[in-house]
């Protein structure tokens, strides 16, 4: 029946029933034509069967309704709906739709609530459908969170089957045979004569009748496409230049734009173009909130005239340097700033005063997102309405924004979400699209191509949050047996919903995220968060939460373990208290034939953090050689309940443990005088190749629900090389980024 | 100013400190070249100039006079990949894929200059490579397959 409680949950259908050999569904509240966005702009003889599925007289569109920032989801997405239709992915075209409440994103409002991530009690439901009724009512059509599998993989194949049964009731009319004596593989309807009708000549008549209302997905067994290796729609064109992303788009009559504002984040006090306003090329310089922007043709010449331009820059609200920030922190560990007692097991301040307690404290720095690919938008403003050319994660916001700006409805913003040159939660951000909007307002009828500069791009970066943790903790009989951790953060969610105009409510799950939902039972364990007040303005970045509180965590059981005199392994698996969980544990121990003799100079470190739903465990094997520490191999167990294509599931993650790893090692954003040092990628690298270890993936599929990979493999990266690290060196490694305290070959 | 660029000659009226890479983005549309970080560090701007990987952002347009370029469109076409290309595609390297024309540009130099390269090689040549997404497994997989199949042709 867990399949059944899913689907409901997520208001996706109502009146399902479980039936022998699969699940019934009943109507399809989408296929209502005022649900469906595809139903306008249909021609006669051409059939939208639901908001994923469309077919015409020579084509079949699916819509894959999240954006793709490299994670692969066009193509994933697509082979759900393919699973089910019976169609090959080479015999489709694929877009992203247009923004539709019809698309929205439950699976957001799973994160947030607190119960661990296997607890289906019905408080722990009750609260996932109440906040998924939130992000239902604003028709959040968003991309994060690694929900895009978790959101879509029960109605995408529910969408699919839709359509094929309709195809098959539409051949059964026109040829009077029974639909039980009809086949489809490849496109078709197959008659039992082996005659074949094409979906495409079948939509005219699928347009006249009503959707079928009842279907029944497939077993795992019969999967054609789910759970094998795939070939990723867009691999050829990335391989060969082909590929437009939005920085790539040319609009008939578009200028370019460059921007600079104040790097502080607060207003621009005044500006003198005198020397740029006569450069070559330019033709206009407008303002833009808290900044400047020049027009020109083409961009390095807009961007050569904005960097001309003397400006003079307010103060910032936050502290100018970093003393100031991290004192604004460790002031944060009051009552007044207590968020919640997220995990209280036990009594950990009768256990502290009764034995010899063990104290540490971490820190975790900014870090910027800065995708490859700069931000930017095109937009142009008309009289009574507006058109959007960007990539964006929240579509919908991006049409009630650009509608603000341009004084119109938001229905009258036609927005083309574009493959993304990365994001990393970079564009949750909505700056390069209201900058985009204010100089195209000022020059209506005129598509304004804005590009941000990498430098621009670097101080304007909306980085990760800063963070400390103050652990206390003690061991009794070779065991852990208490632990304290009270962790502090600004909240990167409060910070967005800020910046968006919602006021934010409630305790922040993330500044505790992957500490206080540790899989382990602890006679007195207590997680607590305090909410920094706001210092330079942050946002979501991979993995958000658990990137700094996974690292706290895992960084102090690996203390008590040691002082425990237990192996991290053994003692993690005797501390864990699920059996999915400690499967992974178990697999990365084998893995990585835990306990063997490593050799002289060499040494291994584990972390296990829970993120996202997804347990992930990750051992990282290092030498000390004479030049610093080498990181040799990185071997990851993960369960996400089911691995929908394994070669991309194994990019993904081993791209989360390089991106983990090389921001621990090697970055962090630091401010002097409000502004941030790090302006290019010299001065913040993340990993090059050089310093990439081999690693080696393992996907397992024992738990209940599916769940996305593309942030979970990046929190247990940094505390397995830190405590790696000590296991080689005795070095205990307790603030990020790591290379300011050892040296790196 | 004269280039060549995929073996067709352009004639472009440009200043001559307008970096290479942007001749070749704003004034031809060639856009498979992609720029990073305007100052070397991460090659997603990678093209061959006379033969050679350069970095496109760091070549004024005046030393790019009367070269002949190849950017990535013309290194090989999804009809007839180059050897580096169809590597790439095997080996599914790309996420995101906006570092990739780099790349394949550099990496092809490096089988040009070194047709057997040995890990370190690979890993010397190709860390001024940047790719956020973290694809450097797939990317040291697939130039030894390059290798490979170029040493077999």
């Amino acid at each position: 029946m867990g399949r059944v409680r899913t689907i409901a949950r997520r208001s996706f259908l109502i009146g399902s029933a479980a039936v022998l050999g699969g699940v019934a569904f009943g109507t399809y509240l989408a296929v209502r034509p005022k649900d469906n966005p595809l139903v306008d702009g249909l021609a006669e003889g051409e059939a939208a069967f639901n908001p994923f599925v469309k077919i015409t007289g020579d084509t079949i569109t699916l819509i894959v309704p999240h954006a793709d920032k490299g994670q692969g989801v066009q193509s994933s997405q697509a082979a759900l709906i393919a699973e089910e239709l019976d169609v090959e992915l080479d015999q489709v075209t694929l877009s992203f739709g247009k923004p539709s409440a019809a698309y929205y994103n439950t699976a957001f409002a799973d994160e947030g609530v607190p119960f661990m991530s296997f607890d289906h009690s019905l408080a722990a439901t009750t609260a996932r459908r109440v906040a998924g009724g939130v992000v239902r009512a604003i028709g959040l059509q968003g991309t994060g969170g690694s929900t895009s599998m978790p959101d879509s993989f029960d109605k995408l194949r529910v969408a699919g089957a839709v359509a094929r049964e309709t195809l098959k009731q539409a051949a059964a009319s026109k040829t009077g045979i029974s639909v039980a004596d009809l086949k489809t593989a490849n496109g078709a309807v197959q008659l039992p004569d082996g005659t074949e009708i094409a979906y495409t000549d079948l939509a005219a008549d699928a347009a006249n009748i009503d959707p079928v209302e009842r279907v029944v997905l497939r077993e795992p067994s019969e999967w054609r496409l789910i759970g094998k290796p795939m070939q990723r729609t867009d691999i050829t064109a990335k391989s060969t230049g082909t590929l437009d992303y939005g920085i790539d788009l040319t609009v008939e009559g578009m200028v370019h734009a460059a921007v600079r504002t104040n790097p502080r984040r607060s207003a621009m006090n005044s500006y003198d173009a005198a020397a740029a306003k006569d450069m070559r090329g330019v033709a206009q310089i407008v303002e833009v909130t808290n900044g400047v922007a020049v027009i020109a043709d083409n961009f390095w010449r807009a961007n050569q005239a904005v960097n001309a331009i003397e400006c003079d820059w307010a103060e910032a609200s936050y502290p100018a340097d970093m003393d100031g920030h991290w004192a604004a922190v460790d002031a944060s560990f009051t009552p007044e700033n207590l968020n919640t007692a997220w995990r209280a097991d036990g009594d950990i301040d009768l256990g502290l005063g009764n034995n010899d307690v063990m104290s540490a404290e971490y820190r975790a720095p900014y870090v910027a997102h800065q995708p490859l690919e700069p931000i930017g938008a095109i937009i142009r403003i008309d009289e009574d309405g507006a058109e959007v050319w960007a990539g964006h994660q929240v579509p919908g916001f991006v049409c009630s924004m650009v509608a603000e700006i341009a004084g119109c409805e938001a229905d009258k913003v036609i927005f083309h979400n574009q493959f993304m040159g990365g994001s990393f939660g970079h564009r949750l951000e909505f700056d390069n699209i209201t900058q985009a909007a204010e100089i195209a307002v000022q020059m209506r009828g005129t598509p304004v191509k804005l590009t941000y500069s990498r430098e621009e791009d670097f101080t304007h970066d909306f980085p990760r949050q800063i963070g400390m943790a103050k652990a206390q903790g003690f061991v009794k009989d070779g065991k852990v047996a208490g632990v304290s951790l009270d962790i502090a953060t600004p909240s990167a969610i409060w910070s967005q919903s800020g910046r968006l105009g919602f006021g934010a409510a409630g305790p922040d799950a993330q500044i505790v995220a992957g500490a206080w939902n540790m899989p382990y039972d602890i006679p007195d364990l207590r997680v607590r968060g305090y909410k920094v007040p706001e210092l330079a303005p942050i946002s979501s970045w991979r993995s958000v939460g658990a990137s700094t509180a996974g690292f706290f965590a895992e960084s102090f059981i690996d203390e008590l373990i040691h002082a425990a005199g237990a192996d991290q392994l053994e003692e993690r698996l005797r501390m864990c208290n699920h059996d999915v969980h400690r499967k992974v544990l178990e697999a990365v121990g084998e893995m990585s034939n835990w306990g063997s003799d490593l050799g002289e100079g060499r040494g291994r470190g584990i972390a296990f953090v829970e993120s996202f739903g997804v347990p992930v465990a990750e051992v990282i094997e290092v030498t000390m050689t004479d030049g610093g520490i080498k990181i040799d191999k990185v071997y990851v167990a993960a369960d996400v309940g089911r691995v929908v294509d394994p070669i991309n599931f194994e990019n993904l993650v081993q791209g989360g443990v390089i991106w983990g790893l090389g921001h621990a090692m090697n970055s962090e954003i630091t401010y002097t005088d409000g502004i941030a040092d790090q302006t290019n990628f010299h001065a913040h690298e993340g990993m090059r190749m050089y310093q990439t270890p081999q690693i080696e993936v393992l996907g397992l599929e024992n738990a209940e629900h599916i769940r996305g990979i593309g942030e979970p493999p990046v929190p247990p990266a940094a505390p397995a090389l830190a405590n790696a690290i000590f296991a080689t060196t005795g070095q205990r490694l307790r603030e990020m980024p790591f290379h300011n305290f050892i040296d790196f070959v | 100013m004269q280039l060549t660029v995929n073996g067709k000659a352009h004639d472009i009226d440009v200043e001559d400190d307008m970096p290479l890479l942007w001749v070749l983005r704003d004034e031809l549309g060639i856009t498979g070249v992609k720029y990073g970080c305007g100052i070397a560090q991460c090659g997603a701007c990678t093209v061959h100039m006379d033969g050679v990987a350069v970095r496109s952002c760091q070549v004024a347009a005046a030393s790019a006079d009367g070269a002949d370029v190849v950017t990535i469109e013309g290194l090989g076409t999804p009809d007839a990949m180059h050897v580096v290309q169809a590597a790439w595609v095997e080996h599914q390297v790309a996420q995101c894929g906006y570092c990739q024309s780099g790349q394949i540009m550099q990496a092809a130099t490096l089988l040009d200059t070194n047709p057997d390269p040995s890990d370190e090689d690979i890993d010397l040549v190709m860390s001024g490579n940047l790719c956020r997404c973290g694809t450097y497994p797939r990317i040291r997989a697939a130039i030894k397959t390059a290798a490979t199949n170029l040493k077999e042709a």
